[in-house]
């Protein structure tokens, strides 16, 4: 106990002190985050428009293993970003293997089931008669599915602050496609595993402290946003 | 030729038919009542005249043209000369003026170009056209049912459509909300925009239409002029 008090102490100073190792990490771990939330948006919320408003075979099956997908273990996707960006599988000729860039692509397909879901479900929740006005207005498809988008703005804002959430505080594409360098592809949830291991259990605490700060303000956000 | 022909249509739902073999002529201009208790079919006719819903089968010829089976381009180009005011008009989560503006923005239209009258200035005078001067900045989701009702018809006359679709517009409205609408439309006959008033009402129709039609139960039971028709209910 004693142990853990003392360690507290010591991340709280590390964070007054505006350690820049602990900076350096914190900002990394922020852009690359947001990178893949913002690169999974802008694909994600289009595309979950254009499944929530056509009518295909297997759109219900789809729909079941995207949510089947929220939950695909971080590693699973590691292991598979990785065979796509290895020097031998189809992407390697991109050298995003061990690089911010690799990260963020990896986390953006780590969260893009969640947005995707999260979008359609948002736009199944707009009334069918926002639609109905927007068709009588002379709006084409594309425009009625923005239309929506924009009356579920606050819903489709919580899945990107969602998958943001995810991607930020995710282990497993972390390590396996960063590498976990330092100064170049360390992340908070890389440095708590590594520091931990190695006994810096201050260092450790005092990332700890950052990343559950920076979920506790995605949660406020997302409230706000949600008008609670 | 009149502007808009209805040739056998039927809808049905499942096992349930909701209108069977209408046929109707609403030439340029003019307004037709629609008239026909509860559930007789008058919002799925609308709603098949704009474009909204597929018919079962028969066919509509609007401006002389096949409209059902063609592609979406024809069939959008076809719904940009109409406007429907439902029954129960929603806002989008926007300012009144973005809300009557929403047509126009969606033909592509910017603001004024040469001679033409800029955006706002359109949007001022359909204000002015239902009575609600003023309310441009006003959220479109904080409105009364009366106002809703008249900013859902500024939405839709702002368009000058060549048809209007008028779905039961004063049915939820207040006396003094239903005549400005009524007085509005009366204003409107002998322009250019025909308008299919769909209403319960008996009186309103005599008053606006220059012909009724009256449905009962999917099917059409008569067409002629307000003062000649007796309901038969």
């Amino acid at each position: 106990m004693e142990e853990i008090y003392s360690g507290l102490l010591r991340a709280l100073e590390l964070i007054a002190a505006v350690d820049p190792q602990v900076v350096e990490i914190t900002l990394r771990s922020i852009f690359i985050s947001l990178s893949s939330a913002f690169l999974a948006g802008i694909i994600c919320i289009p595309l979950g428009g254009i499944i929530e408003f056509r009518q295909f075979w297997g759109k219900r099956a789809l729909i079941n293993l995207i949510q089947t997908f929220y939950s695909l273990p971080t590693v699973t996707v590691g292991l598979l970003v990785f065979l796509l960006i290895s020097r031998s599988g189809p992407l390697g000729g991109l050298n995003l293997l061990f690089s911010p860039s690799g990260m963020i692509f990896g986390q953006a397909i780590l969260v893009s089931p969640i947005m995707i879901g999260l979008t359609i479900t948002a736009l199944a929740g707009v009334s069918p008669q926002i639609r109905d006005t927007a068709k009588s207005l002379g709006a084409t498809e594309m425009q009625i599915i923005i239309t929506v988008i924009k009356e579920a703005r606050v819903a489709v804002m919580a899945a990107v602050l969602l998958g943001f959430g995810r991607a930020l505080s995710e282990v497993g594409v972390a390590m396996m496609i960063g590498g976990n360098i330092r100064g170049y592809t360390r992340v908070l949830t890389t440095s708590i595993a590594l520091e931990t291991s190695m006994g810096n259990l201050e260092l450790s605490m005092a990332l700890g402290i950052i990343l559950i700060s920076i979920s506790l303000a995605i949660n406020l956000l997302l409230n706000r946003f949600q008008g609670r | 030729m009149a502007l808009l022909e209805v040739r056998s249509l039927s809808k049905s739902i499942g096992p349930a038919k909701i209108l069977e073999g209408i046929d109707l002529t609403v030439e340029r201009g003019e307004i037709l009542g629609l008239i026909g208790p509860t559930g007789s079919g008058k919002t799925t006719l609308l709603r098949l005249i704009n474009l909204l819903d597929e018919p079962s089968t028969g066919c509509i010829l609007f401006d002389g043209r096949m409209v059902f089976g063609k592609p979406e381009k024809e069939l959008l180009c076809a719904r940009r000369k109409m406007a429907m005011v439902f029954q129960k008009p929603v806002m989008f989560k926007a300012s009144v003026e973005t809300n009557v503006s929403y047509g126009l923005r969606m033909r592509g239209r910017v603001d004024a170009t040469g001679g033409e009258m800029s955006m706002s200035d359109m949007v001022e005078e359909a204000l002015a056209a239902v009575g609600l001067s003023g309310y441009e900045s006003r959220d479109a989701n904080t409105l009364s049912g009366g106002e809703t009702q008249r900013i859902a018809l500024a939405r839709a006359l702002i368009l000058q459509p060549e048809l209007l679709l008028l779905d039961e517009p004063t049915a939820n409205l207040d006396p003094g909300s239903a005549a400005s609408i009524d007085n509005l439309l009366q204003r409107l006959a002998g322009s250019r925009t025909a308008v299919i008033l769909a209403t319960h009402n008996m009186q309103q129709c005599r008053k606006l239409a220059g012909r009724v039609a009256v449905l009962q139960a999917g099917r059409l039971m008569a067409v002629g002029k307000s003062e000649e028709i007796t309901l038969p209910w």
